[in-house]
This record gives structure tokens, sequence and C-alpha cells, in this order.
């Protein structure tokens, strides 16, 4: 988790900003809501009120605008998360060739259920719905990246929380 | 051997870059219409391609594109589906992740033939690293002079733009998509009135899947009855495949339609049969909101003539024994696959997706997953199988989108062809908690096929 002390872009995050409002028509600037959420989650860690509140204020619309929006999708997280955000691919073609064992096995390995963060601050772990990825299951992906891994074992996965650990 | 269309270069190295792409042929289609055809002409041969809407609905594409309004004054919009997200489909992923610049040149030529000079690809959030490929590839496109202002010295401008959505299934119905587009909840709008009148910002609009817009570059060059030349029927063209589930095969196919389902399922060109050499149970056909079938109603249609990879044959029956290609995301179940497990499964995603707009999608998905779940987990009771019938049946229809229609649909389907599976966890609970899900106690034998020759 990102410590947050002032709610501001970086240079190069507000360029990107800038060039993404330049995409739609003059006054419909609020159709960059979604992509500058992204790009917010990805600067800040996660989208707090005070984010919100900057987006909006980035958008020239109303906070409550942006609320409404960021608590539908499910990619913005309005608490903290850890670091590495692991989200495992629970739906159906998944779950035929082995998603849940995956996600029991990672719930033992991290010491944490669904949603939680480690003690660590260094991971959090969820199920979500269908990563469009069925042929390749069990799959997950790792925010902020969505780094995607496939044909996940249980072997796989130790391997790939050693490296993230390694990592830091 | 199957005539490929929009994987034909798929193993060619680099053809995700821009000049092997080009090097293969690529971007002829957009010398071809923006040099020698008129918007009507592009038009025209995709509605003489008889390409039909490869996102599930499968509405004739040329068609769909003449009900857009041309006002004067007023700007009109392409909108490309990206929203992948139905389990069981992942065709578009892997079509934007290995051949990019088929989808970009599809978007240009396509654009061209509506008249719209700013197009979006509002792609699933969740594929970033998609958007980063497309947003490549628009970018080597724009820098060969194939997009941005006056294309090839036509006189024709175009902007194409990435959109991320954020991580919710509804946006892939094409109204909620343009609500997220404009930067709202994805709530699908009522209609009419239609995209076509009234889309993006309230201006004339076609929202199109991937695929079908991929598919447009190669009618623009070969012509439109070429394309309808391939498949059966009102099956034109091609059509991609997402196979998955208990196969040895999994991965996306681009198929002919008309290609017999025995043939696909079995045969080393595609599935490679059942993984682990188990029997065949069950199929979701189309993507996980068309009704599921038993083996042997996938296979043979009621006169026990083959079923057919296509449209018609997949439906023929109606629902008691058909099904629907929908958008190709085939999801095959082996012998030692719940069944209930399965549509509790699936349940849960549709009340997870439900936008919360309408009370039967937003009550009744609740209900259907939580009935789903008790009968999976040893706590049903036998008159739960009949309500989830009737729960259901409430949805089906009463809703402002399809959502409703798709969480009800595998819920239905599931009871009416394997209701002695539904029965026997009520009866056994222990035993389905197990994993034994009761193939002992199956009243109906299940079919054992023989491999296509």
């Amino acid at each position: 988790m990102l410590a947050v002390k002032e709610i501001k872009f970086s240079a190069e995050a507000q360029k990107k900003v800038d060039e993404i409002i330049a995409r739609y028509p003059e006054g419909r600037q609020k159709s960059a809501l979604l992509p500058v959420l992204h790009l917010a989650q990805a600067e800040f860690g996660w989208c707090s009120t005070e984010v919100m509140d900057y987006v909006a204020s980035l958008l020239n619309i109303s906070p409550i605008e942006v609320y409404e929006v960021a608590s539908f999708y499910t990619m913005f997280f309005l608490k903290p998360s850890g670091k590495y955000v692991l989200e495992v691919c629970r739906t159906g073609p998944c779950c035929l060739v082995g998603a849940e064992k995956i996600m029991k096995h990672l719930e033992e390995k991290l010491g944490v259920k669904e949603g939680e963060v480690t003690s660590d601050g260094l991971f959090s772990f969820r199920g979500v719905e269908c990563l469009a990825a069925c042929g390749y299951g069990p799959v997950l992906q790792i925010g902020p990246e969505y780094t995607f891994y496939e044909n996940l074992t249980e072997n796989s996965v130790d391997e790939l929380l050693t490296q993230l650990m390694n990592k830091n | 051997m199957t005539q490929k269309i929009l994987l034909k270069d798929i193993n060619v190295p680099g053809i995700n870059t821009f000049d092997v792409y080009r090097k293969q042929g690529g971007y002829a289609a957009v010398e071809k219409a923006l040099k020698t055809m008129s918007p009507d002409d592009v038009v025209e041969e995709v509605k003489k391609s008889g390409l039909r809407g490869r996102g599930g609905a499968g509405f004739p594409t040329g068609m769909k594109w003449s009900f857009l309004a041309k006002p004067e004054g007023v700007p009109r919009y392409l909108v490309c589906n990206a929203d992948e997200s139905e389990p069981g489909t992942f065709k578009d992923r892997y079509l934007m992740t290995h051949t990019p610049h088929t989808l970009i040149e599809g978007m240009i030529v396509s654009s061209y033939a509506l008249g719209a000079n700013t197009s979006y690809i509002y792609v699933r959030g969740e594929m970033m690293p998609q958007i980063r490929i497309l947003e490549k590839a628009i970018a080597e496109a724009k820098n060969a002079g194939f997009l941005g202002k006056n294309i090839l010295g036509s006189g024709y401008d175009l902007e194409v733009y990435v959109q991320p959505g954020g991580g919710a299934y509804i946006c892939g119905e094409e109204t909620a998509l343009l609500e997220s587009l404009e930067g709202k909840r994805g709530n699908p709008r009522i209609k009419p009135p239609f995209p076509a009148i009234a889309g993006l910002y309230g201006c004339p609009t076609v929202v199109n899947n991937v695929e079908s817009i991929a598919a447009v570059s190669w009618i623009v060059v070969n012509g439109g009855d070429e394309y309808a030349k391939i498949g059966i029927g009102r099956s034109t063209g091609t059509k991609l495949i997402s196979a998955s589930g208990n196969i040895n095969k999994p991965g996306v196919y681009e198929i002919e339609l008309g290609l017999p389902v025995e043939e696909f399922i079995y045969s080393d060109e595609y599935c490679g049969g059942i993984a682990n050499g188990k029997r065949l149970k069950a199929v979701v056909a189309g993507g996980s909101s068309v009704p599921i079938l038993p083996a042997n109603l996938i296979l043979k249609l009621a006169n026990g003539q083959p079923r057919l990879m296509s449209y018609e044959s997949l439906s023929e029956g109606g629902f008691a024994t058909g099904t629907m290609l929908g958008s190709g995301g085939f999801i095959v179940m082996d012998e030692d696959s719940c069944i209930v497990r399965n549509t509790w499964n699936f349940s849960r995603f549709y009340h997870h997706e439900s936008c919360g707009q309408c009370s039967p999608c937003r009550e009744g998905t609740g209900w259907m997953e939580k009935v789903l779940h008790r009968i999976e987990y040893g706590h049903g009771k036998m008159s739960d199988i009949d309500l989830l019938v009737d729960v259901a049946k409430k949805i089906e229809g009463n809703t402002i989108c399809p959502l409703g229609d798709a969480a009800a649909w595998p819920v239905a389907s599931a009871i009416r062809h394997f209701r002695d599976e539904f029965e026997w966890h009520v009866k056994e609970p222990n035993a389905a908690m197990e994993g034994n899900y009761g193939l002992a106690n199956y009243a109906d034998p299940i079919p054992v096929v023989e491999t296509a020759n």
C-alpha cells in the first residue's frame, strides 16, 4: 500500500490525463472517468474519497458522479489493497479445471481469507468473475499491471509467490 | 482443411506488428475501400456477405449498419465491443493479443462505411495487456498514414481510441457499454431508441463485436459473395470458437460454420476429444448464458441427423432440445463434472454481475444463487428444484436487457435436462458434498461417443 501524502498526479500521469480527455468531444470529458480512475488507482494505490474528489475536480464533474462509478465497477478498490492484488478467476470453465483448488491453496499459503490483505501489506487475494481466458485455466492476474498467469498448478503458484516476495 | 480468415496468418512470426501484417497483405482492405469504393459500396458488400454479429446475438451486421441514421451535421460513431466477459468466451482476447492489426484494419474500413470520424474500442478493463497492444497497433497504423487526417490522400479522417472498462460484465450489453463510455454506471438503456438512432452522446452509433469488425476487411478485399460461399445456409463465413473445459486441446479455433459438433469435439484438428479418456456429459455451446445440452442432444438433432456448428442447427428444436451458437464459448463437461455445482457457479456469476436496475434480475439472480448453493452444499429440499424453475421463469423476458434471460436459461435448462442430478443432490446431501456427483445413481446412461474419423 502506498502512503498518500498529497493527492496530485505526477507530471507524467497528468500529461496522460490531458491526452485522455482530448479523446472525447468538447464537454464530454466525463467519458474520461474510467481511464482516469485506473490511472489514479495505479498512482495512489486505491480509490479513497480524497482520490475520487481529486478525479472529480480534474474532470470538472461532481464527486458523487465519481463515487457512483467507482462503486459500480469491481476493478476499483474502495479500501486499501495489498501491493500485489492476486485475482483468481473462479467462474465455470476455470472451476472445471481446478480453480477452486488454487484459491484454497492461496488462502493457505498467504494465511488470509479472500478479500483480506496479508499482514505485511504485500498481497491481497480475491476471486473474480471470468477473466476471459477459459481455455488456459486456472488463471490469475496481478494488478496494477494485470500480468497474466495461465494453466496454474499449486507448484506454479508457489513459484510465483516466491518471485514476488523476492522482489521486495 | 478449414478456410481461415481471421487467423490465417496467426502463426507468422511478428504478425502483431504493422510491418509484418502489411507484408502479409494487411491493410489492403483500407486501400481498396478508400480508393475505389463508396461507403455505401462497403455496406453493400457486408450485406451480401451475410455476416452476422459475432458477439452473441447473431443479428446481420450489414442490416445493422444500414439502420444507422444519417442526420446532417451530427457525428456518427463506431464503437467496438471488446468487453469480452461471457464465461466460456475468450476469442476476442486471443485475436487482439496475437493479431491486433486485423481489428484495427477492420475498424478503419467499418468506420469509413459508417461515416464515423471518431471510433472507440471499448476493452474490458482487466485486459490491460491487450489495451497496450492495441494502443501500440493504433500508433503504428497512424505513423503509416492509415489513421489520422486525410488517410491515404482520400480526404477521409479517422481517429481510433481505446477505452478501458472497469470490470462489469453488463457492459458487454451495447447500451450499458455506451453508458460506461460516457463515464457512467453500466446500466442498460431502455430501447427504443436503439443506438443506430441515439447512441453515444445521443448520436447515431453502431456497436459491433471485435470478431465482426475483424471480418469486414476480408469481405471488402474478396467480396461479400465469396464470404457467403463459406459456411452453411444463413450461417455464412467462419467463426472463432473458444473451446474450454474437459477437453484435450482447449483454445481458440476458427471453423467454417456448418462443421459437425461431433467433429469439433473429437477430431485432432480441434478439441482432440475428452480429457483423460472420460466420456462426454454435457456442453454449453455458446457461452455460459445459453442453454446447456446433454451429450446426446448436443451431438444429434431430434431426427438423428448430426448437429452442426451453425446458428440454425444449434438452436434447432427450440428450448427443449436446442441451444445457441451465441458468442461461440464452447464449454465441455466430462462425466465427472457436477451439473449442480456448475449451474450454481454460473448463477453466482449472474448475481454478481447484475447491474441491479430491474428487480426481477436483481432479486431473482440472488434467489437462484442461494437456492442452488444450498442444494449443492447439502441443505436443499425437493421443492427447491421447482422453486428454481419458477424464479427463472419470472426473470426471463422481464428485464430491460438480456442479462435476465442469460441468468435464467442456464438454470432452467440444467434442471430440464439433468433434473435427476438435482434430485440426487437433495436425496444424498453428504455424498454430493464429498464431490461424488452421483453418476452411479444417474438414471439415464451417458452416451459414449466414438471419435469421429
